[in-house]
């Protein structure tokens, strides 16, 4: 039987993610994903060359907010739930490579 | 006494209350009495906050007492879902990646609540991020059915609707993203609704698919939920997709709440409702019957593109998620894995070791539904469908005032009966997807049961942001039925 | 070996710019460089659970304007879109960005060259997204975040391959900064990091009548003029040797990142995890698209002002000022503007143009302002430059009293008088002078007289000693002409 997706694809997926899976996660998402996939498959049958895509439902555009400044939380409250801070910085281990994409 | 006090509806406390008849305070003690004798059993919330709920129920006697004016929910002990953040206690989605996050602010929703003087007494218990249908998937605790504890209480929210159910609270907040208020609902025979898309604002909601996902009221009754959607409905500044008056005024929808619809014009589809089990369906004709009764016209329709549903909704919900739930990383807040080798490592074991199997499922279906090479084939496609989708109910809605269908093709399954299998599971979600995917708005009301006297739930679908007409039409059939009244009784 | 190589530097440059509006992209938290770490943060920027952006009017109307001033399609609908990777200082893990409905696209820049000449640099696209927070290495083993940069908007330009050289690299991005400071729309303060820059880099080289290219280089976040010419001109150098040491050349696409030494004054590769550039674009549900319609647009585009660019080669047309000159009076809209506005007033062009660029640019620079913010009017410049043309004071005179100008808020007639720096210009009296200082010195009328080697600086010194008589005083023009009439 050919799977829609393999454990190759399935550990890629799982590195995009961040997901650190164990092999048999990597087992099981593999079937558990091909099946998903199979059945979405049918979406296939139908002709949508014509169709828009549809993002949103709201009939809606052009939400603005005025640039006035609002207070923000204060460094004690953005770090309260900081698993572990340096100072008045969150803390991480050291970053060697450089993969901001900004 | 309590027990009296526990089968009022919201809108009868709240006018005790008001009266001076009833003490908020009372109220809030027969809640938390409720919930010491039975909460073990059902395991509805995940937290509940006594001290503060008593202070605030004192709070709003006073002003009574003082002669000065209260909200809409004056004293009334509510519920909401634990996706909704609270400055007090902890906001954690039954997820162990957020089991001690606080957060610094209040959902819009929460503040509504507050604003309107209600007393919030917990938060309940969910699937992981409200993915799921059965609130199994939640990471932190069970929770039954309170009319057969050996059967889930549908879900994803789940706990909202059980605390309904068994009378641990006299309403609650849910949240909706292709079923999770409705499904549940009909599970334990009470009132639930998700709004139209953009009718409640989603700030402070924590997403899951956040162009699908709406909060909504789960009560006993029709006419509460049309009381707390006064409360709810509106506008936001912080939300961009909630619409404004402008666009769609809210109204009051308890002014008109019993006059019914004239000429009322009822759709069904009949393809549809052939999947769905014989007491089910049984169910569903006794309730056309009762609104041919009140001389409505019915009316068949097709919705061609609805067997596409699910397949499309998984894809786009999901690939929502995927981006969504990327935030839990352990950097700045939540689960942090222990001794990390590296930066990377912070995310991928904090996040593994975080979240729960059907949540990482789903991150994994919409990570590869939007990454290179598939985004046409699964993404792009999904949205398509989707407007097709809409397209159906657009041109149903052209020949009727409200589509009527079962909201699932079961009643509440046994724990365990379907988690091995995450398609099947998908797949019971076939009544309630569609609204998500049109926007529109959908009421689950009880209807019958079945011969395990488990609850069955008629859902009613009607236009975007004909909340008003919606609640009306189910109020007439409420008025005709008593299937409302009947109570869950947990030992 | 080498000598039958040629090459051709192609560079495409791509600058995210900081915009100067008052609070973030999506959230209402002040922008403020150089706060206290992770204090201008809330929860929308902190990318709490929940939470919600809402877009900064300011900030979109702004990038319409660069868009306008880049000559670009404006699009009347764009969307956002969400771009996914993980790092530390993007708190969602996605940075909200438009993907591909940016809000402008095919326009150009014209940029100096230093022929004189101007050069057009077509731009691809300029779209607004939110900035990332920062990620600090110098703490010791572990690294710190600070989210205050976090959800500052940020508009990317890109351009085309169109240049080829470092220095027109810099000189585009010079433009650029002026551009958007006359716009008023970016401080573009470079040590804040306000304008940040990735150029990309390849060659085609020519050998042996065979075209090669090599493999484009992308260098990442230079922050500096100097950086970016410096580090473009290093890779072009790099690359023509790697071909001629290995004969590298493209294959179908490899790129890569290389990063700016600036202790060692070099490039050198980073490591990107491959996957990383998985983006996974896909619309942001949590915002409306942008309908932009001709009335706003009409308003956006009432905020336009002449660019610096043409302003200057306008000043070299109309006002005959030499190319260096009208770069610095436009350099700043300021400057420029209270300079035209002293022309407008009377002042001769190049006058008022050598009193600003010799004094008044200093003063202001030691008051660590602009000009126009000194106590200084447009209408008393204009009457200063009248009357040291009209020889009503010297020039150095006037120098003097424009510097005291920007002290009190006197007019330059005032202040000439009450120093006494208005200069005899009567004939008359000044003949007297004259007569006496010939009568005292007959060794230097003799030498004028007499024509040759000596006359011209006799005749200097015979000058010389009139103003001493009058103490500086005497119009120098006046008493040329007298003595001129009496030694001939």
């Amino acid at each position: 039987m050919s799977e829609k997706i393999d454990q190759a694809q399935v550990k890629k997926v799982a590195m995009l993610s961040r997901l650190d899976l164990t092999d048999s996660e990597v087992a099981e998402f593999t079937t558990q994903l091909s099946a998903i996939l199979e059945y979405v498959e049918k979406m296939n049958t139908l002709d949508t060359e014509n169709v828009q895509p549809l993002a949103h439902c709201l009939p809606i555009t052009n939400c603005f907010r005025d640039d006035v400044v609002k207070e923000s939380l204060g460094t004690e409250k953005v770090l309260a739930n900081a698993p572990q801070r340096d100072e008045e910085f969150f803390k991480v281990p050291k970053i060697l490579d450089d993969n901001s994409g900004a | 006494m309590p027990n009296d006090l526990l089968n009022m509806d919201c809108k009868q406390l709240r006018e005790q209350i008001a009266a001076g008849k009833v003490k908020s305070v009372e109220a809030t003690q027969a809640v938390f009495k409720s919930i010491e004798k039975n909460d073990s059993k059902i395991g509805a919330y995940i937290s509940t906050f006594k001290e503060q709920a008593l202070a605030k129920a004192k709070e709003i006697d006073d002003k009574i007492a003082a002669g000065e004016s209260v909200g809409f929910l004056a004293g009334v002990p509510v519920a909401v879902k634990d996706n909704m953040c609270t400055t007090f206690g902890a906001t954690t989605c039954a997820s162990k990646i957020l089991e001690n996050f606080h957060a610094p602010y209040n959902a819009t929703v929460v503040e509504k609540l507050l604003a309107a003087d209600a007393v919030i007494i917990g938060k309940t218990n969910m699937d992981e991020f409200a993915m799921g249908s059965s609130t199994e998937n939640s990471g932190l605790k069970k929770t039954v059915n309170p009319w057969d504890a050996s059967r889930v209480p549908g879900g994803s929210s789940g706990g909202s609707t059980a605390a309904v159910a068994g009378r641990l609270c006299f309403a609650a907040l849910g949240s909706d993203t292709g079923g999770s208020i409705r499904q549940p609902a009909s599970f334990c025979g009470v009132v639930g609704l998700k709004p139209t898309y953009g009718r409640v604002s989603r700030y402070g909601l924590v997403a899951f698919g956040s162009s699908l996902d709406q909060i909504g009221p789960v009560t006993h009754t029709v006419t509460d939920a049309a009381l707390m959607m006064n409360v709810i409905a509106g506008h936001d500044v912080a939300d961009s997709t909630s619409v404004d008056e402008q666009n769609a005024p809210v109204c009051d929808y308890l002014e008109n709440i019993d006059k019914p619809i004239e000429k009322l014009k009822i759709a069904v589809v009949p393809e549809f409702n052939a999947g769905a089990d014989e007491p089910v369906q049984k169910a569903l004709s006794d309730a056309i019957e009762v609104y041919k009764k009140l001389g409505a016209e019915i009316v068949e329709v097709h919705m061609p593109h609805w067997d596409y549903a699910i397949a499309a909704y998984y894809m786009i919900a999901t690939a929502e998620a995927s981006s969504n739930l990327a935030r839990y990383d352990g950097v700045h807040y939540g689960h942090r894995t222990d001794n990390p080798g590296d930066y990377v490592e912070v995310y991928t074991k904090s996040r593994a070791e975080g979240f729960g199997k059907e949540v990482k499922r789903r991150i994994m279906l919409g990570t590869y539904a939007l990454s290179s090479g598939y985004y046409d084939a699964y993404y792009l496609k999904s949205l398509k469908v989707r407007n097709l989708i809409r397209g159906d109910f657009t041109s149903a809605f052209e020949k009727c005032d409200c589509v009527i269908t079962p909201v699932a093709p079961t009643t509440a399954f046994k724990a365990g009966e379907k988690t091995d299998d995450p398609l099947k599971m998908y797949l019971s979600d076939i009544y309630t997807i569609s609204a998500n995917l049109a926007g529109i708005p959908g009421i689950s009301v009880p209807c019958g049961f079945d011969e395990n006297n488990l609850p069955i739930g008629l859902q009613i679908l009607a236009p975007a942001f004909a909340e008003d007409k919606l609640l009306r039409i189910a109020r007439m059939f409420e008025k005709q039925t008593d299937w409302h009244t009947n109570r869950a009784t947990i030992d | 070996m080498t000598s039958d190589i040629s090459y051709k530097v192609i560079v495409g440059l791509e600058i995210h710019v900081q915009l100067c509006t008052q609070t973030k992209m999506f959230c209402g938290c002040a922008l403020q460089f150089g706060a206290q770490p992770n204090s201008r943060v809330c929860p929308v920027c902190l990318g709490m659970p929940g939470v919600l952006p809402v877009m900064n009017k300011h900030a979109y109307e702004y990038s319409v304007l660069v868009g306008l001033a880049l000559n670009c399609k404006v699009a009347g609908f764009t969307k956002w879109d969400r771009k996914s990777y993980y790092y530390p200082d993007l708190p969602k893990n996605y940075q909200i960005s438009q993907y591909d409905l940016p809000l402008s696209e095919n326009g150009f820049i014209e940029i100096p060259l230093e022929s004189g000449e101007t050069k057009r640099i077509r731009i691809t696209r300029a779209h607004l997204e939110e900035d990332a927070g920062k990620n600090l290495h110098t703490a010791g083993n572990f690294s710190q975040v600070d989210l205050n940069r976090t959800g500052t908007p940020l508009l990317e330009i890109v351009t085309e391959p169109d240049m080829s050289s470092g220095a027109e690299v810099k000189a585009l991005a010079v433009e650029l900064q002026r551009m958007v400071r006359y716009l008023g729309v970016s401080e573009a303060d470079m040590q804040k990091g306000h304008m940040r820059f990735e150029p990309n880099i390849n060659l085609v080289i020519t050998k042996g009548g065979k075209e090669h290219k090599t493999a484009i280089v992308e260098v990442k976040n230079l922050n500096s003029f100097r950086a970016l010419e410096r580090s473009v001109d290093y890779e072009v150098q790099r690359q023509l040797d790697e071909f001629i040491d290995s004969g590298k050349v493209m294959e179908m696409g490899n790129k890569s990142t290389r990063g700016w030494d600036d202790d060692k004054q070099m490039t050198v590769l980073q490591r990107v995890k491959e996957e990383a550039h998985d983006y996974r674009y896909f619309p942001d549900p949590d915002l409306l698209p942008v309908e932009l319609d001709d009335a706003w647009l009409e308003q956006i585009k009432s905020q336009l002002c002449e660019l610096p660019i043409k302003k200057q080669i306008r000043y070299v047309s109309e006002y005959k000022l030499s190319d260096y000159d009208a770069g610095v009076l436009t350099a700043d809209r300021s400057t420029a503007e209270f300079f035209e506005e002293a022309v407008k007033a009377g002042g001769d062009p190049k006058r008022v143009c050598n009193l600003i660029t010799q004094v008044g640019l200093k003063l202001a620079n030691e008051a660590g302002c602009g000009i126009a913010e000194l106590s200084l009017t447009a209408e008393n410049m204009s009457e200063l430059a009248k009357m040291i043309d009209d020889g009503q004071v010297s020039a150095s005179a006037g120098n003097t009293i424009l510097e005291q100008m920007t002290k009190t808020d006197k007019a330059a007639q005032v202040i000439a008088e009450e120093l006494n720096l208005i200069q005899k210009s009567d004939a008359g009296e000044l003949e007297g002078i004259v007569e006496k200082v010939l009568a005292e010195n007959p060794k230097a009328v003799e030498d004028v007289k007499s024509g040759g080697k000596k006359s011209k600086k006799a005749q200097g010194f015979l000058l010389g000693q009139v103003i001493q008589k009058t103490k500086g005083q005497a119009n120098p023009k006046v008493v040329s002409e007298i003595l001129s009439k009496k030694l001939s």
